[in-house]
């Protein structure tokens, strides 16, 4: 799933919301879409932008290698957030982050745009998702073209689709609480990539597997939710996982995941059936993060560690938070990207 | 030795107690003297903070802007277009609304420099950018900003009279379309394609090359700055005559000290020290009392820099610790400059030497000339200054030399007077009058020198004022000769407007737009040829046939700014824009304008910039139509308030311009209130030391009241004598201020003018002042009890 920047976006909510009289969380949604579970996707419209929902994102990860094998991680996301109900372009914030992680180093940047001018936005039929001179283009479903760049690096890649279209949860109906807070949620985790980084000390290729998130909702997570830890992962077998924690205040979390096939077949499970435990923490802008976690499936026999290639991938943006590609050893080898929010 | 340190101190305490009107001229010459300079710097401080505030965090003074041509906005598609290729740039529209400067930033992508709002203040940032809008703005300017219904956040460091708002609310409220202008964000992505590729019709303007309030007010603030210094100046001249004073007296106490065994590091120590606490004491008081000025005087500055420069400041004072501690620090070292001789001569001085009253007449004689000496060479340096110094500190140099060269050489100049006057006389008393006066100026010297000091800066300033409010009104006459001015929102509006004025009622446009002349900043006015300027307009430098050439298109006006900024005088060109080059046919005066200024017929301004719609217009109204024309704009829909009439524009011009200098001559009213107080100290100092003088005069028969007319006419005429050097020594005061600091300040020269009723006030005033502060002296002598004078002779045995 990608609960993600979920309250992020929201951040900008109680703001917008309280100017504009409204009570504040409890009724949010009110006058927006809601996320619905007999949902069917129709592509390649679903890939554009659903305005009559509050909140929505284009996540885009991927792990990468250079020649002489040194991994690399990159992020490119663009948010988009209504101001008010009823879809007019004029209400719409956009918002991009990207990033390129190196074993290292962590570079970001951060876009923000208003609706309706055309600095920014998403088109379905041809695809193109862009703020600034930021892209991701072409059929994703096919080939594509992604861009991000900032003072002192930028990446230029050309993906391409090697399976298909996974919806998360129920057939693309996320649940995020036990209070039923959803959204819709599908991904594309069958992206080859390649293409060149340039970093302060120059070009490098690189090559490997992207993971694209697609979501959208108009309610907020639930209340005493206060962050949550998302993970990404592909194993060598071909198999990957989604697995998310939403943390509470109390100290309980709500677990989701699915275990997805090498042919893309997705096996959704609820609340419970995945776990992630902290092993170690790092000191990352001035406050502890954990950078090495126990991740669990029993059912699909996962026991594995995850560990972060860059303890210190800290998103230092308007909202900051933990962003960055890890590795994966124990019953299942591989990689992957982990979020964290709320440390 | 501790037993000895306290007893010396006992005893060096016990002289303030004996002479408690020592002790308070000390304290409060200090204190005064602190406080005019604290004052002074306390409005500075508040000033500068507010234009830091406004260049660095408001409008992104320091970032790279791109301009539209003149005349013209830049659109959203321009914007998007260079966002999308890489640039990253941030728009920003920029206006007048209701009597507000209204900034409208995009929080979204302004650089962070700028930005009215962050991200991450979630609360103010989903406000400005809701529906009802929202304005960061100093509290005192909430009130315009209520009746819209947007929410209001405090902003301390916004300065008043500006409002920041989104974009889309400025664009609602100003009714435009397009940009103001563009802010390049100081660090950029990357990877991008030339700026001209992407967007060839927009100029790059740097930072600093638009109209920088702090550059403008520097020298307003140097003005009072100089005032400041030449206040405690005076107040040191107190200072230094009231510790010379004691020091003397005290010698007896000092030798019987070190007769005693106190060693003289001790002694000069405990006396440092002491001076130091009276120092603190006193700075303490200073700062008050400088406070007290300030807040008093900064409204009326606020209100000048305003009207002069466009620069807001907060109306209010803050108090700043720096502030006060530069103050207590320059009460401090004034303290220390002025006792510096007399503990030298503490120290120099024989342990057996008894003490002499002022070194008798001789060395006061020697020591005039030395002083004369030394004030004649500054006068020189003034005048090698004023002929061949640049800029607005060697301005500032002059008119420091000047006035403390003419003080110095003032004892010497009383000096000869009384003796040409003792020469002359011949009635007894009268030959003794003006031998004692003699004798009394040592120690009256520096109170005159305070006086010369105080009338002479209130001459020249006044001077100033009344040159600056004469030329002011008759300049006013001549660029405002039109009846009525009015301006109109949109082109239709202006067409709709020009429809609707009565008959015999002639429309003249005026449009301007602008862009940077010869590396200034500046602005191009376009001028219809019409009977009324031909009229009115007087010219400072002019080839022949300027109106005619003019209108011919064959040249252009500059004003006298832009003339003397960039050397643009009748004979040479000035390229108007890429590959327009037009001679310049005369020279206009355009005061209180910060920018450079030419002007174009009409035709050339056309071509030129064919974007610049014509919106604002000068009525020749002929007198009958008067009564009509705002009916007629309203019948037409249009708000009658839209007409300007000149004699209004003329009074608010007046009012800002007569604020300016209510300050200065606020400013200068204290000075000459401290230099009365320097004379009435010195002159009661005196009259206790002087009775030894006055006994025999009173034994030969002389009344004591008749001694007491003596003291007064004696303070009067040296007041008078002092009142008449003063007058030419306030008149090249004035010069240099109009003639050297105002053109390195402004670009501007003044034409001096001479208002002798003036110099008449203030030689009375003058009178009046010495008048007030010898009368208590005087009265004080003609009463005193013959026992005392006969106690003279007595005690001298």
């Amino acid at each position: 799933m990608n609960a993600r920047l979920f309250p992020l976006l929201l951040c900008l909510w109680p703001a917008a919301a309280a100017a504009q009289g409204f009570a504040g969380l409890g009724t949010a949604a009110q006058g927006f879409a809601l996320p619905d579970p007999g949902w069917t996707p129709v592509f390649p419209a679903d890939h554009g932008a659903h305005e009559m929902f509050r909140i929505e994102w284009w996540y885009l990860t991927a792990t990468l290698e250079a020649a002489d094998g040194t991994p690399y991680g990159i992020q490119w996301t663009l948010f988009r957030t209504a101001l008010a109900p009823g879809g007019a372009p004029e209400d719409q914030l956009w918002m991009g982050h990207a990033a390129i992680t190196t074993p290292d180093a962590h570079h970001v940047a951060e876009r923000l745009a208003r609706g309706g001018t055309g600095q920014a936005g998403v088109t379905a039929d041809p695809f193109a998702a862009w703020i600034d001179e930021w892209r991701l283009e072409g059929v994703l479903e096919g080939e594509s073209l992604l861009f991000a760049q900032g003072p002192d690096w930028s990446f230029d890649m050309r993906l391409r689709a090697e399976g298909p279209v996974v919806l998360q949860g129920e057939a693309g109906y996320s649940v995020k609480s036990p209070q039923g807070q959803a959204s819709q949620y599908y991904s594309m985790p069958f992206l080859a990539i390649e293409g060149v980084l340039t970093l302060p000390a120059g070009d490098v290729a690189v090559t490997g597997q992207a993971w694209l998130d697609r979501e959208w909702s108009s309610q907020p997570l639930a209340a005493e939710q206060t962050g949550w830890d998302w993970f990404s992962l592909s194993f060598e077998t071909g198999e990957k996982l989604m697995g998310f924690r939403l943390n509470a205040r109390d100290g309980t979390a709500f677990t989701s995941a699915t275990w997805i096939a090498p042919d893309g077949t997705p096996a959704p499970y609820s609340d419970g059936a995945f776990t992630a435990e902290p092993l170690a923490t790092a000191r990352v802008a001035g406050r502890e993060v954990p950078v090495r976690w126990r991740v669990t499936l029993p059912e699909r026999g996962l026991d594995a560690t995850v560990a972060a290639l860059n303890p210190q991938a800290w998103m230092d943006v308007s909202i900051p938070y933990w962003e960055g590609p890890v590795t994966v050893r124990g019953s299942h080898q591989g990689r992957g990207y982990l979020e964290m929010t709320g440390y | 030795m501790t037993g000895l340190a306290g007893t010396a101190s006992r005893a060096l305490l016990s002289h303030w107690r004996r002479h408690p009107l020592q002790l308070f001229t000390l304290i409060a010459g200090l204190a005064l003297a602190t406080a005019l300079w604290a004052g002074v710097q306390a409005i500075n401080a508040e000033a500068r903070a507010s234009y830091a505030a406004a260049s660095q965090s408001l409008d992104g003074a320091r970032l790279v802007r791109l301009l539209p041509p003149p005349g013209r906005t830049i659109s959203e598609a321009e914007f998007v277009a260079l966002r999308r290729a890489g640039w990253l740039v941030s728009p920003v529209i920029e206006g007048r609304w209701g009597g507000l400067r209204i900034i409208g930033f995009d929080p979204l992508t302004a650089p962070a420099e700028v930005a009215p709002v962050a991200l991450a203040r979630g609360a103010e940032f989903g406000a400005f950018l809701s529906e009802e809008g929202a304005f960061a703005a100093h509290p005192e300017t909430f009130g315009t900003l209520e009746g819209t219904g947007a929410s209001l956040i405090g902003r301390e460091d916004v300065p008043p009279g500006t409002a920041l708002t989104d974009l889309r609310m400025a664009a609602r409220l100003l009714g435009r379309e397009g940009y103001s202008h563009l802010l390049l964000a100081p660090v950029q992505p990357l990877r991008r394609p030339p700026l001209e590729d992407v967007a060839p019709h927009l100029r790059r303007q740097e930072p600093g090359m638009h109209a920088d309030p702090g550059a403008l007010t520097e020298s307003f603030h140097l003005n009072l700055t100089a005032f400041g210094l030449l206040s405690f100046a005076v107040g040191l001249f107190i200072v230094h005559g009231t510790v010379g004073l004691a020091f003397e007296q005290r010698h007896a106490t000092v030798r019987t000290l070190r007769a005693l065994g106190m060693p003289l590091g001790g002694l000069i120590g405990l006396m440092a020290a002491e001076l130091a606490f009276l120092a603190a004491v006193a700075g303490l008081i200073g700062l008050v009392l400088g406070y007290l000025v300030a807040a008093a005087l900064l409204p009326d500055v606020a209100g000048t820099l305003r009207g002069l420069y466009g620069a807001e400041v907060a109306g209010t004072l803050r108090f700043r610790p720096g502030w006060a501690a530069s103050a207590l620090a320059i009460a401090m070292a004034g303290t220390a400059i002025a006792a510096a001789g007399a503990l030298h001569r503490l120290v120099t001085m024989p342990l057996l030497a008894g003490g002499t009253r002022r070194g008798g007449a001789r060395w006061a004689a020697r020591r005039a000339i030395r002083q004369a000496g030394a004030g004649l060479a500054l006068l020189a340096a003034a005048l090698a200054a004023a002929l061949w110094g640049r800029g607005l500190v060697m301005g500032f140099a002059t008119l420091g030399a000047l006035m403390v060269g003419a003080a110095l050489l003032l004892p010497l100049l009383l000096d000869r007077i009384l003796s040409a006057g003792h020469r002359l006389a011949r009635h007894p008393l009268a030959r003794w009058a003006w031998a004692d006066a003699r004798t009394e100026l040592p120690g009256l010297s520096l109170a005159f020198m305070a006086l010369l000091l105080a009338m002479a800066a209130s001459l020249g300033v006044s001077t100033m004022v009344s040159s600056f409010r004469e030329t002011f009104r008759a300049f006013l006459d001549q660029r405002l000769a039109f009846e009525f001015y009015v301006q109109a929102d949109t082109p239709e509006e202006a067409e709709q407007l020009l429809a609707a004025l009565p008959e015999g009622v002639r429309a003249v446009p005026v449009m301007g737009v602008d862009l940077v002349l010869a590396g200034q900043p500046a602005e191009i006015l376009a001028l219809r040829d019409d009977p009324v300027y031909r009229a009115n307009w007087r010219f400072l430098a002019a080839r022949p046939d300027p109106w005619d050439r003019l209108a011919a298109g064959e040249g252009v006006f500059v004003s006298e700014q832009l003339a003397r900024r960039a050397g643009l005088w009748p004979g040479t060109g000035l390229e108007i824009v890429p590959g327009l080059i037009r001679p310049v046919l005369a020279v206009y005066a355009d005061y209180g304008n910060p920018l450079g200024q030419a002007i174009l017929t009409e035709e050339l301004f056309r071509t030129t910039f064919p974007g610049v719609e014509p919106l604002r217009f000068a009525l020749h109204v002929p007198p009958d139509a008067e009564g009509i024309l705002p009916a007629n704009l309203s019948a037409a829909g249009l708000d009658p308030a839209r007409l300007v009439d000149q004699h209004a524009v003329k009074t608010l011009s007046m009012q800002v311009f007569e604020r300016t200098f209510a300050v200065t001559a606020a400013l200068s009213m204290l000075t000459l209130g401290v230099a009365g107080f320097a004379l009435l100290m010195s002159l009661l100092t005196l009259a206790d030391m002087r009775l030894p003088q006055l006994a025999p005069v009173w034994a030969l028969g002389v009344r004591r009241a008749t001694l007491g007319w003596t003291e007064l006419a004696r303070a009067l005429g040296l007041a008078a004598l002092t009142g008449l050097v003063a007058l030419p020594l306030g008149l090249m005061l004035a010069w240099v201020l109009l003639a050297v600091v105002n053109v390195e300040a402004f670009g501007w020269r003044l034409p001096m003018k001479l208002f002798p009723l003036d110099w008449l006030r203030l030689f009375v005033l003058a009178l009046l002042v010495a008048a007030l502060a010898a009368a208590w002296p005087a009265r004080h002598l003609a009463r005193t009890p013959p026992g005392r004078l006969l106690k003279v002779f007595a005690d001298e045995r």
